[in-house]
């Protein structure tokens, strides 16, 4: 057992869990994207970032990866993290302008202005779809491609690959919910959702709330 | 329509689909095979199996054995890494993954000899831009193609630590320094004088 001081309240937990995960036991809310319970940890999208105190200066870590341990100070969201997390919300929003998740993401930090020049590239590397095909399916279908600018979520010759099951997880998953559909440029593409279900239903006057209809969505009005 | 039928719609409609699209392999043949003939392929198929035949199944000489492919053949073929990818048991993609996130590895196949222009900022203010011009328009490429007798490819790097020297042109490993429009002609006849000579005397 580690004993940590997260926002001033001392906690004990078990050695080997994350600072994300000993917060999240204490109910404290730090926002994540890359970061998802089932499973491995990635550190992609710094947007869980939190302020380590050691003495009299402190550091910025990304919570998801950070080891807890004995005697350490963490701060989740004071005035330096905000602002930094502000700014990465910010940059992750310019490369993905039209992302629901992102959106209100910043809404809720209170973003109404992206100051970068908007490059829509409708995926932020996140690397949650590549680790469910990976981890969850033991597919291993699709993987990032290239390096630095060119770096993208692809399948191998950006082909279907054998190993894909049509399970569409990666879509699932995506909190950009666009980039792992390639069903434009595959063969038969990748996650097959749009082939295996029948029609979605709307209600006669949708407006978009962008709540699913049907079984465990709204009720059709 | 309740989650029961969802369930059994969508079931039916893989199961359905999974009938009418066998996964066809050979429609994503390596383009380059068609072009080449298929003894070429042949040849290249048997090489690729000997490199990796010495390997044996350990996932960790992944990178070596695509060293060794990519420097028999120049390149690294679809065919190679699909042999690649069933014999150390890795998923295709994680093959494919890092045969192109390194740049010394090419998919496309590449000629003998490597001509890497320096651009970086040491080199561009020495002039770097106009040796690669001259380099363009003595081989007749564009920076990432080949020449057409897949002697010569043409690449560009952004600094390669030796900007004393710029700038820089660096065939086959072998660095050349402070590089004039003149010596670009010098330097590319060399190679070719040298390659002729190895020629004829096989
Ligand atoms: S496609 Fe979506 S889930 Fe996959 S890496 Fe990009 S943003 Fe993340
Ligand atoms: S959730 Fe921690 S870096 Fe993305
Ligand atoms: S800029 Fe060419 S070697 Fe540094």
């Amino acid at each position: 057992m580690v004993e940590l001081t997260i926002d001033g309240i001392k906690t004990k937990v078990l050695e080997g869990t994350t600072v994300l995960e000993a917060a999240k036991e204490m109910g404290i809310v730090i926002p994540t994207l890359c970061y998802h319970p089932g499973l491995s940890p990635y550190g992609a999208c710094r947007v869980c970032i939190v302020e380590v105190v050691k003495g009299n200066r402190s550091s910025l870590e990304a919570s998801c990866t950070l080891p807890a341990e004995q005697a350490q100070v963490i701060l989740t969201n004071s005035d330096k993290v905000r602002k930094t997390r502000k700014v990465i919300v910010e940059l992750l929003l310019a490369s993905c302008p039209n992302s629901k998740t992102l959106q209100d993401m910043a809404a809720n930090m209170g973003i109404n202005k992206v100051r970068f020049k908007i490059k829509d590239r409708g995926c932020i590397l996140c690397g949650l779809c590549v680790r469910y095909c990976n981890e969850q399916m033991k597919s291993g279908g699709i993987g990032f491609v290239g390096r630095g600018t060119s770096r993208r979520v692809a399948t191998a010759f950006d082909v279907t690959p054998e190993e894909c099951r049509n399970c569409g997880g990666c879509e699932w998953i995506c909190p950009v919910c666009e980039r792992a559909c390639t069903a434009g440029n595959l063969i038969d593409g990748l996650c097959g959702g749009c082939q295996n279900l029948v029609p979605v239903e709307t209600c006669p006057i949708c407006t978009g709330c962008s709540e699913s209809v049907g079984p465990h969505g709204h009720k059709v009005y | 329509m309740n989650s029961q039928t969802l369930y059994h719609y969508s079931l039916y409609y893989w199961v359905k689909q999974l009938h009418q699209s066998p996964l066809d392999v050979s429609n994503s043949l390596c383009w380059e095979g068609v072009e080449k003939g298929s003894q070429t392929l042949d040849n290249e198929r048997e090489r690729v199996e000997a490199i990796v035949g010495e390997y044996g199944a350990s996932r960790d000489s992944l990178i070596s054995v695509l060293q060794d492919i990519q420097s028999a053949l120049h390149y690294l073929p679809e065919h190679a890494l699909r042999t690649v990818a069933s014999q150390l048991s890795l998923p295709l993609i994680q093959v494919y993954g890092v045969a192109t996130f390194f740049k010394a590895f090419s998919l496309k196949p590449r000629g003998e000899h490597i001509v890497n222009v320096c651009l970086g900022t040491a080199c561009h203010v020495r002039g770097a831009p106009a040796v690669l011009d001259e380099v363009k328009r003595r081989l007749g490429i564009e920076p990432g193609e080949t020449t057409e007798d897949m002697k010569f490819t043409l690449e560009t790097v952004n600094c390669l630590g030796a900007c004393a020297l710029g700038p820089i042109v660096v065939i086959d490993g072998n660095y050349h320094g402070q590089m004039l429009l003149g010596k670009v002609k010098k330097v590319l006849r060399e190679i070719e004088r040298r390659t002729q000579r190895d020629e004829t005397h096989e």
